[in-house]
């Protein structure tokens, strides 16, 4: 049992985070479907323990990219949730003063965050290259690029974690394997479903855990950023998690046999967390003040989000240069 | 005070001299290391400031043109290469949809100070896929600036300014202009972004132009001096920011244009500049504005075919010929 290795508050902590996703995501799950939010968003319920064992094992300072599932992991890196939702409201408190939208928060002081992208794989060289200039500015950080399943048949995914093996960066690949690209099941266009076994062709380190599990992806995050911070070059972490909604919200992914949610619910990571937290000797009323604490931000997020002001329509133009705006944009 | 030097030498000692000055400025691309790249800009560059600084890559250009992206957001000041501009469609996602949208997506936050440069041109017999001139691809996407210089001085002085910049520039060099020696001036100096220059004054007619084509056109109107057509050489130098006041006051002066490029003219820039200048200018014109450029086809091998494919000084005669009925 790895698990008395924590003390309860660092339980409850991993607990926390995970419970704060999973309402941000369901309250946002909500929000769409009473029309109150535009575009898409794709909701990461059931993958909330990938991210939080996976940012708890970084240093403040260290920098990650997000995927356009990205919710979770902004969360777990500290984000604010009253400037991410107001984000999605596309609002001008949001993180992006409504520029961006769900699949593009970014925070570069506070969170390091270098952002969501709206490519698949966008992220895996700008985290590279973040690790790059950690290494020409010879500070400590270490670069993370949260990727999935999906993103690990692009072209670039093999082209920077062939650099960055090559040039020793201090990078972790940490892909959220839930099985499906969109409606796509991984085993019908990869030769194997196991993506840590592509770090063999790279000679670099990888493992496989159980992404339902916070404490051990905690722990495989935890090496692969000692092996980073002692100039050991980087690690492929895969995380084997369900992506419990469809591809968007909104999609009921027919494409998907009923069997996968039944597996990843009968797995899910906060209920087998609510158990670890009981056995350890926490009270249900303490696990259900952290519930209600989550519910509580939520509604202050969200009300916050709809009293804030929308961006003003000239700021349609602003932000394209980072001066000369006025002539650029005009010509 | 100033001495000879040629297009690629230019180049060479305005980025030596930004190295120099700031440390956050890093070179990559393929084959820029040891070997100093394929046309000798970066010689002597790996010994002097290191690997760290100047780094040869694997052939990936998404991968390492994204990684100049990541670099950038964390402050550093790639100065990436790809080997011929024809290769940027391979790295096109980096370039249009992350260093070109980043800062406005995040709401301002990030900057991504980056300099792409690329080789461009036809003319060198290197057939479809290393002879292409597709600025107008690069001036489409909001968020990217885009430079193509035609001389030395130049050169030297906008890539300096791309350095400097706190934008993505797409720096573009004409392949034929490399082995070219012009006065540059010995002085520490570097020339604006957004700021066109009149390389010939004239009265009749104003030639606008970059990169390779300038000198073409300068050959054109001291022919068409000959028989007394005054004709004025308007180099833009910078595509994105466009010096749209240079071009105000030329055609108000001379009331004819030609857009000069070698670019395939469907789609083309010269076609964008043609198109605000009779919009917006429609008053001042005597004739329609005409456009020579290339040709809607493949960049050919054979020497036959490919000077039938890009214009050179006799046909922008001609071109001015006609818009002036003379």
């Amino acid at each position: 049992m790895s698990e008395k290795k924590y003390d309860n508050e660092t339980l409850k902590a991993f607990y926390q985070t995970m419970a704060r996703i999973r309402e941000f995501e369901s309250r946002a799950a909500d929000c769409f479907t009473k029309g109150m939010l535009a575009g898409n968003i794709h909701l990461c319920l059931g993958q909330e323990a990938v991210a939080a064992g996976t940012c708890a094992a970084l240093e403040p300072e260290d920098y990650i990219t997000c995927t356009h599932r990205g919710h979770g992991q902004c969360i777990a890196k500290g984000g604010d949730t009253k400037k991410m939702m107001a984000e999605l409201f596309g609002k001008e408190t949001g993180y992006c003063h409504g520029k961006g939208g769900s699949m593009h928060i970014a925070d570069a002081q506070g969170l390091h965050s270098l952002g969501a992208n709206g490519i698949v794989g966008g992220g895996l060289a700008i985290a590279t290259g973040s690790a790059l200039a950690s290494v020409i500015s010879g500070d400590h950080h270490v670069s993370l690029c949260f990727f999935g399943d999906g993103a690990s048949n692009q072209g670039v995914f093999h082209e920077v974690v062939n650099m960055a093996a090559t040039w020793n960066l201090p990078v972790i690949y940490l892909c959220e394997n839930n099985g499906y690209a969109v409606s796509t099941p991984i085993h019908t266009v990869t030769h194997t479903t196991n993506i840590a076994a592509r770090a063999k062709a790279y000679d670099i380190p990888s493992e496989t855990v159980d992404g339902m599990d916070v404490l051990a992806v905690y722990e495989a995050v935890q090496r692969a950023a000692n092996r980073a911070r002692e100039g050991k070059g980087p690690t492929l972490v895969e995380c084997l998690t369900y992506r419990y909604q469809g591809h968007y919200c909104g999609d009921p992914a027919p494409y998907r046999p009923k069997e996968y949610l039944e597996e990843g619910m009968a797995h899910d990571a906060l209920k087998h967390m609510v158990k670890v937290l009981l056995d350890n000797g926490v009270k249900q009323s303490e696990i259900d003040a952290i519930d209600a604490a989550a519910k509580k931000e939520l509604d202050d997020a969200i009300q916050f989000s709809i009293d804030s002001p929308d961006p003003d329509p000239s700021e349609v133009t602003t932000d394209v240069y980072a001066d000369d705006n006025e002539r650029s944009v005009v010509r | 005070m100033s001495r000879m030097l040629t297009f690629s030498k230019a180049i060479r000692e305005g980025i030596h001299e930004e190295m120099v000055r700031d440390d956050k400025i890093f070179l990559m691309g393929e084959d820029v290391g040891k070997f100093g790249n394929v046309f000798g800009v970066y010689q002597g560059f790996l010994e002097e400031f290191g690997k760290n600084r100047v780094i040869d890559t694997p052939i990936s250009e998404e991968g390492f043109t994204g990684m100049c992206v990541g670099a950038a957001m964390r402050g550093m000041r790639p100065v990436v290469e790809l080997m011929y501009n024809d290769f940027a469609p391979v790295a096109m996602d980096p370039i249009v949809n992350q260093a070109a949208k980043m800062r406005y997506m995040s709401g301002g936050q990030f900057s991504i100070p980056m300099v792409i440069r690329a080789p461009f041109g036809t003319g060198r017999r290197n057939a479809g896929q290393h002879s292409q001139c597709i600025e107008s691809v690069f001036c489409h996407f909001a968020g990217l600036k885009v430079v193509a210089p035609s001389t030395a001085a130049d050169a030297k002085g906008l890539i300096k300014a791309a350095i400097r910049d706190n934008d993505p520039v797409i720096f573009l060099e004409h392949k034929l202009l490399y082995a070219k020696k012009e006065e540059v001036p010995e002085d520490d100096y570097v020339i604006p972004l957004g700021k066109a220059d009149v390389k010939r004054e004239g009265k009749d007619l104003t030639i606008i132009s970059w990169g390779r084509q300038v000198q073409f056109a300068l050959e054109a109107a001291a022919t068409l001096a000959e028989s007394g057509i005054d004709v004025e050489v308007l180099d833009l130098r910078t595509l994105v920011p466009l010096d749209w006041d240079a071009i105000v006051a030329s055609v108000k002066k001379t009331n004819n244009v030609v857009v000069v490029s070698e670019e395939i003219k469907r789609g083309s820039y010269a076609g964008e500049i043609s198109a605000q200048i009779a919009e917006e200018l429609f008053d001042e014109l005597d004739a329609p504005v005409e456009r020579v450029c290339g040709l809607n086809t493949v960049s050919p091998f054979s020497a036959v075919l490919e000077d039938r494919n890009f214009p050179h000084p006799e046909d922008i005669v001609k071109a001015v010929r006609r818009v002036l009925n003379k």
